[in-house]
């Protein structure tokens, strides 16, 4: 939903990124406000995750110019705890299995991270059953994953919905989805995107990360954006979307090319 | 080195009472012995300044009700479902104890024809931590079980600065079940030998705990020794935790296979603290069973040594021993040093062994802290999580101590 009105939630300015001294980002320039999905696209290499961990605060990539200011503050100079707590929420390609980290807690003891910041009340570990078992309906999630380890032996499919799960209990105001879609068959893309939409509001806004246009035809976005070399190239509608499926990246690649805006 | 030894000798009290023959005779072996040496492979890595220091401890002279009740540690009442026993390394361990069905004490010529036994069937005679028990110890307790008993909680007690020896002979008769939790506390400067020896009948079952936490200088020298008849089934869980000098020596041997055996063993060391632990697992007949699990969480400037030892000689064919051995280094300064030491003359067996030194995963730590979750409080997660794996495999008597609590106390920044 596009209001020109609505508080710039995003405002990423000509952000530059390395990681292991190689640059990325390559001035990358992007306004999100709320009621908006955006959908970032792009080949492998693109740049397109490496702008989500970014935005999440991954300690291996090096910011080395530009600004992102997250509704009004500098986003850059917070922890990856503090953005969370604030707020920004990603959701990983590859979720973590952590071994004997029993799904429940962590979901609770997140949970109350964003509470206290919210200067909600904590909840205790009854309440927060009750609460957690109440959001599974979100993304259809058999309540015996709380029980498990966190990711642990988990399918593709039930690591995309512990994503929106935690997505659900963590009431984000900006959700970066990074790559939501990979390894999803059709019935699971269609709960996952299912829970995306549901979590959608006027008041929050959604980044999607995405190779196929599959997604977005679950997930209906306001902006599609394609990304080549560490730079967002083109910007459009929905139909941009739709081209990319139709032509390829191919054109990309010439574009990329004939302007000379490849990596450094 | 041996005059030390031979010092201390001489000023211990005379043999007396039921183990006076074992006392003198250890206390003849020890001045053989003389102190371990760093030349001697099995001692190698050990601070022998602060094994000096066990000598310098005067013996203990506490009595039941202070060990139960000391001070310094959380004791949860006596189990409700199950007895417990309280050495102290001074006293009549069955003092006002009443044993449940199924059990009796071993006296007379029972014990004497038992004691010792499943310590040569291991291999263990002239091995000097067991050596330094039998010149202590002037108390065994030593039971007989039959039939399947009650949980047994033993509490095993020393007070501040003063060294106890304590001593544990258990005969599990052949279908018998048996349940055992041993906790060790320990007051600052507190030092334990502590010898187990236990004869699992045919078919026996025992699940064996022990929870071993000290404090301050505290040390902890202990030796089980442990024999399988066929087809029973023993499941050791140690965890320990809290020890500036430790060493714990697992030593099970199953005399003519087809028995199962599960040792899983999780050692925390932080500050200067030194921990080794030295098992040995040996399979004298076929188709005998290991799955063993070694876990150490390293922290500060400290020191814990793993050493696997199993033996499949020819006459063990169709052996499936297995043995990990996963170390977590929590800081630049502390040490691990793991080796496991596998001996396989026969040919049909499978014998897996691995070992990995980690430190805590940042993309574990990424995924945490993205979920609100602070560095500190991510890094205990993962802690509790790692110890988890081991700490679950206690008996159930365990529940009623903090046990993982404790463990992750200092380390949880």
């Amino acid at each position: 939903m596009i209001r020109p009105d609505a508080e710039l939630l995003l405002d990423i300015n000509d952000l530059h990124a390395s990681v292991e001294a190689q640059p990325i980002l390559n001035g990358v320039n992007l306004q999100v406000r709320a009621g908006e999905i955006h959908a970032v696209m792009g080949r492998n290499g693109s740049g397109k995750s490496t702008l989500s961990k970014v935005l999440a605060g991954h300690p291996a990539y090096r910011v080395t110019g530009g600004s992102v200011r997250y509704r009004g503050s500098d986003l850059l100079e917070l922890e990856p705890e503090e953005r969370s707590r604030l707020g920004v929420f990603l959701g990983f390609q590859y979720p973590v299995e952590i071994p004997g980290v029993s799904n429940l807690e962590f979901l609770r003891v997140s949970s109350n991270a964003r509470r206290q910041q919210q200067g909600l009340e904590e909840l205790d570990t009854f309440d927060f059953d009750d609460h957690v078992r109440e959001r599974l309906s979100v993304v259809q999630m058999d309540p015996a994953f709380l029980e498990r380890s966190v990711n642990e032996g988990f399918s593709g499919g039930e690591k995309k919905r512990n994503e929106i799960l935690q997505m659900a209990l963590l009431n984000p105001v900006v959700s970066i989805l990074d790559e939501t879609d990979s390894g999803l068959d059709i019935d699971a893309l269609r709960i996952v995107a299912g829970g995306v939409n549901q979590l959608a509001t006027p008041e929050n806004a959604t980044l999607l990360i995405t190779h196929y246009q599959r997604l977005l035809d679950e997930i209906t976005p306001d902006y599609v954006h394609v990304m080549a070399a560490g730079r967002i190239l083109r910007t459009g509608g929905r139909e941009l979307a739709l081209e990319l499926e139709k032509t390829g990246y191919d054109w990309v690649d010439e574009e990329v090319a004939s302007t000379g805006q490849g990596v450094a | 080195m041996v005059s030390t030894a031979t010092d201390w000798l001489t000023r211990l009290p005379a043999p007396a009472g039921a183990l006076e023959p074992i006392q003198r005779r250890g206390r003849e072996a020890l001045a053989q012995l003389g102190l371990p040496t760093r030349r001697q492979e099995d001692w190698r890595l050990t601070d022998l300044t602060r094994l000096q220091g066990l000598l310098t401890l005067p013996l203990a002279a506490l009595d039941h009700a202070s060990a139960e009740a000391a001070s310094a540690q959380n004791v949860p009442g006596r189990p409700e479902n199950g007895w417990r026993v309280v050495l102290d390394g001074h006293s009549d361990p069955l003092a006002g104890v009443t044993l449940p069905e199924g059990v009796s004490e071993l006296s007379g010529s029972e014990l004497k024809q038992a004691l010792g036994h499943t310590l040569a069937r291991c291999g263990s005679a002239h091995h000097w931590p067991v050596e330094f028990n039998h010149s202590l110890a002037s108390q065994v307790l030593a039971l007989r079980i039959r039939g399947s008993v009650p949980p047994l909680e033993v509490l095993v007690g020393a007070a501040e600065a003063s060294l106890s020896p304590t001593r544990i002979l258990l005969v599990v008769e052949e279908k018998a079940e048996l349940e055992i939790l041993e906790v060790f506390l320990a007051d600052s400067g507190a030092a334990h030998s502590h010898l187990f020896e236990m004869h699992l009948g045919q078919e026996a079952r025992v699940r064996h705990g022990v929870v071993a936490q000290g404090s301050g200088d505290s040390a902890l020298m202990a030796h089980l020794a442990v024999e399988q008849e066929p087809r029973s089934s023993y499941e050791l869980i140690t965890v320990s935790r809290g020890w500036a000098l430790g060493r714990l020596e697992p030593q099970v041997v199953q005399v003519d296979g087809q028995a199962s055996t599960v040792l899983k063993g999780l050692v925390l060391t932080a500050d200067e603290q030194q921990f080794a632990t030295h098992t040995t697992m040996r399979f004298e007949g076929e188709e005998g069973e290991l799955d063993q699990l070694q876990k150490t969480v390293a922290a500060g400037r400290s020191h814990s040594i793993f050493n696997g030892a199993v033996n499949v000689p020819r006459a063990a064919q169709r052996t499936n021993a297995a043995q990990l051995s996963r170390n977590l280094l929590l800081s630049d300064r502390a040490r691990i040093d793991t080796k496991p030491e596998l001996e396989i003359v026969a040919d049909d067996v499978r014998c897996a062994h691995g070992a990995t030194v980690t430190q805590l995963q940042e993309e574990e730590m990424f995924y945490l802290r993205s979920r609100g979750i602070s560095s500190a409080r991510a890094a205990a997660l993962l802690l509790r999580g790692y110890c988890q794996e081991v700490v679950d495999g206690l008996p159930p008597l365990a529940q009623r101590w903090p046990v993982i609590d404790h463990l992750l106390e200092g380390l949880e920044r």
